[in-house]
C-alpha cells in the first residue's frame, strides 16, 4: 500500500488540505473567505472583469497575477463577441469546480486520474431574458454535465469521485440552492 | 441534601443498561427518570412504529429476547414493555417522575438539582436521549399560517391531519416510514430529499441488521473511521420493520405516487425553495449502499458461506425525474401540512458545566466527558456503530462503568 501511496500523484497536496480543514475546525473565524472581483464596462455588451485580491485565514491575499476576462455576447445577439458570455463564464465556474474537485478527492481517496474530460451544457429559453414571456425564467432551465474519465478505479469508484465532487463544490452549492444578491449603486 | 455515588439521567435502555453495569461494579447509584421507565417512547413516538433492528438484536446486559419471534419488529407497546422488564429484573433504582433542573459541578463531583430535591454526588452519566429537541431550520417562521407543521415527535397518526398534500422533509427512516403511511391515508405526500442512506431490509436472505453485526460493521470503533464527527451526523437508513420483511426506499414511495423534490433550503414570500441537487444526493445513497452490499458479499467469500445464502445481485438505482421541481407554492392551500422528519438533538439546558463546543455539543471521548466523573451514554456512534441501538447500550456501559470504577478508586 505504502508503494501504491507514493505513487499516485495527481498534483493536489492533500496533506495541506487536511491540514487545513484540522486547523479551520478549530479556528471558524479563519475560514471565513471573502472572493471578489471587479468590472468594468468597455463598450456595447462588452466588459473587462478583473480577479486579483481575495481575503481569508484572518488576511488579505492576492493571485500570483490579475487574471482578465472579457465578456460579451456573440454576433448573432448583434454584439461584437469580444469575449465569453456571462452565461458561459457560470458553466466555467460550475465545471472547472467539479474538475478541481474530483482531481482532489481522487488524491485522497487513492486514485490515479489520467484524462478527466467533461462538456457542460446549459439550456436556457431567450423569451425569458427578452421579456417574451414572463413565465419563463432568465436564467438556465437546466444544466448537464457529462464526464468521461480514465483512472485506475473501478466504474463505481469513478461515479463516487463524481458524486462526492458535486457534494463539496462551491458552484454545484450557488446553482442548485438559492443565494442572496443584494446590488446596490454608490 | 441527599448523596449518592453516581447519578444516572433517563431510565431508556441506555441509562438502565448502565444501571445494571453500575450495581455489577458495586457502584452505588440512582437513575433519576422525569417520567416513567421508557418515558420517550411513551410520550414522543408515533403510534405504527416498529424498531428498525430484529428482536434478536436487543442484547442488554443480562437480558435479551425471549419470544418465539427473534427476527420480528417490536412495535411500540412491546418496545415500551420490553424496557420495562428490564428495569424491573435488574432492579434497577430507578426514581420516576423526577425532573433534573440543574446539574453543576462541586467541590468533591456534582451537584444534581430536581424538583423532588438536590442530590449530592461523585459522577453523573447523562442518558437523557440523543433525540430531544427537533432539527427545524430557523426559515420554517416564514411558512404561511395556514400551513401546520408536525414533528415525529408530537405526529402520532394520519388522522391528525387536515385531508390534502402533505409535504414531508426528510428521506431518513422516520421520513420515508410516515411518508408511506401517510400517503396512503390518501393524503398525497411530497418528499423532499436530503442527503440519505439507502438499504434493503433483507439482502442474500438475511435481515440487513444481521450482516452488519456479522461483518463486525456495528461494531466498528468511534476511533477507528476516517472522520468521526460525519460518522455521528450520518442518517439512519433508510427500513421498516414489518411482518414480511418489505423493503422501502424512494423508488417503492415513487411507484405508489409520492412525489420526490430536492432539499428544502428556504422560502421565499410564502414559496418554498428546493434545492436542484436531488440527482446527487440519490446516486451518493445508490453507491453508498452497494460498497455496502460489496463488503458483505466479500465477507461471505472470506468466510466460504456462498453455499449457506442467496446469490449476490444488486437493487435497482433510485429512479430521479429528469428536472425535479424547485418550489412549492404554499399559498395555493394544495400542501396544508409540513411533517419536519429533520433529525434530533439532545437538550443540555439544565447542564451546567463547562464542556460544550462552540456548536454546543458536549466534548468526550468515546462518551468520557471533558469533565472528570461525567459520562455519556446512548448517543449515534458514541464508541460503537451501534451506540445508539438497543444491542449497542451494553458494550459501552460496560466500558464506561469501568472507567468510572478506576475514576472513583482515585
Amino acid at each position: 500500500m505504502t508503494e501504491l501511496e507514493n505513487t499516485i500523484d495527481n498534483g493536489v497536496n492533500v496533506d495541506a488540505l487536511i491540514g487545513a480543514r484540522a486547523a479551520l475546525t478549530d479556528a471558524p473565524d479563519a475560514a471565513q473567505f471573502q472572493w471578489r472581483a471587479t468590472c468594468e464596462w468597455k463598450g456595447g455588451t462588452h466588459s473587462l472583469s478583473t480577479v486579483h485580491g481575495f481575503s481569508g485565514l484572518g488576511d488579505e491575499h492576492q493571485h500570483k497575477t490579475t487574471f482578465c476576462f472579457d465578456a460579451d455576447h456573440p454576433e448573432v445577439f448583434a454584439s461584437e463577441d469580444h469575449g465569453a458570455t456571462p452565461v458561459e463564464f457560470v458553466l466555467v465556474g460550475l465545471v472547472s469546480c467539479l474538475t478541481g474537485g474530483i482531481a482532489t478527492i481522487a488524491q485522497y481517496r487513492k486514485i490515479q486520474l489520467r484524462s478527466v474530460i467533461a462538456t457542460v451544457e446549459g439550456n436556457m429559453n431567450l423569451q425569458g431574458i427578452l421579456g417574451i414571456d414572463s413565465k419563463v425564467r432568465n436564467g438556465f432551465n437546466g444544466i448537464k454535465v457529462t464526464y468521461k474519465i480514465d483512472a485506475d478505479a473501478s466504474e463505481d469508484d469513478i461515479r463516487a469521485l463524481v458524486a462526492q465532487s458535486q457534494k463539496r463544490s462551491a458552484v454545484y452549492d450557488m446553482l442548485t440552492s438559492p443565494t442572496n444578491v443584494t446590488v446596490i449603486v454608490e | 441534601m441527599q448523596t449518592t455515588t453516581t447519578i444516572v439521567i433517563g431510565a431508556g435502555h441506555a441509562g438502565l443498561a448502565m444501571s445494571k453495569c453500575l450495581t455489577d461494579c458495586s457502584i452505588e447509584h440512582i437513575v433519576l427518570e422525569r417520567g416513567k421507565v421508557a418515558h420517550t417512547w411513551r410520550t414522543e413516538r408515533w403510534d405504527s412504529l416498529t424498531l428498525l433492528t430484529p428482536n434478536w438484536q436487543s442484547r442488554l446486559p443480562g437480558y435479551g429476547y425471549q419470544g418465539d419471534d427473534p427476527d420480528g419488529y417490536r412495535s411500540l407497546p412491546e418496545t415500551i414493555a420490553f424496557i420495562e422488564r428490564y428495569a424491573s429484573l435488574i432492579a434497577a433504582p430507578v426514581q420516576t417522575h423526577t425532573n433534573v433542573n440543574s446539574v453543576k459541578k462541586s467541590e468533591h463531583g456534582y451537584l444534581v438539582s430536581t424538583d423532588k430535591g438536590d442530590w449530592q454526588c461523585r459522577s453523573v452519566v447523562l442518558a437523557s436521549g440523543a433525540c430531544n429537541l427537533p432539527n427545524i431550520p430557523k426559515f420554517a417562521d416564514d411558512l404561511p399560517s395556514t400551513v401546520r407543521t408536525l414533528t415525529p415527535a408530537t405526529y402520532r397518526n394520519p388522522e391528525q391531519l387536515k385531508k390534502g398534500g402533505v409535504l414531508v422533509v426528510g428521506a431518513a427512516a422516520t421520513g420515508i416510514q410516515l411518508a408511506q403511511e401517510i400517503h396512503l391515508s390518501g393524503r398525497p405526500v411530497t418528499l423532499s430529499i436530503g442527503e440519505h442512506t439507502r438499504a434493503p431490509r433483507v439482502y442474500r436472505g438475511r435481515d440487513i441488521q444481521w450482516w452488519l453485526d456479522a461483518v463486525g460493521l456495528h461494531d466498528e470503533r468511534y476511533n477507528k473511521v476516517d472522520d468521526i464527527v460525519r460518522a455521528r451526523g450520518v442518517p439512519s437508513f433508510q427500513l421498516i420493520g414489518t411482518p414480511d420483511r418489505e423493503t422501502i426506499d424512494l423508488n417503492s414511495l415513487r411507484k405508489m405516487g409520492v412525489k420526490h423534490i430536492g432539499p428544502f433550503v428556504g422560502i421565499n414570500n410564502g414559496i418554498g425553495q428546493f434545492a436542484g441537487s436531488l440527482h446527487n444526493k440519490c446516486d451518493l445513497a445508490d453507491l453508498k449502499m452497494n460498497r455496502l452490499l460489496k463488503a458483505i458479499d466479500a465477507w461471505i467469500a472470506e468466510n466460504h458461506l456462498e453455499d449457506d445464502v442467496e446469490p449476490s445481485h444488486r437493487f435497482p438505482p433510485t429512479e430521479v425525474d429528469s428536472s425535479p421541481p424547485l418550489s412549492i407554492d404554499f399559498q395555493t392551500g394544495e400542501i396544508n401540512t409540513v411533517l419536519w422528519a429533520t433529525g434530533f438533538r439532545p437538550d443540555y439546558s439544565w447542564l451546567h458545566v463547562p464542556v460544550f463546543n462552540h456548536k454546543g455539543q458536549i466534548r468526550h471521548d468515546g462518551g468520557i466527558v471533558d469533565s472528570p466523573g461525567l459520562y455519556l451514554m446512548g448517543m449515534q456512534f458514541l464508541r460503537r456503530r451501534k451506540s445508539a441501538l438497543l444491542d449497542g447500550a451494553g458494550d459501552d456501559a460496560r466500558e464506561l462503568s469501568e472507567h468510572m470504577l478506576s475514576y472513583l478508586a482515585d
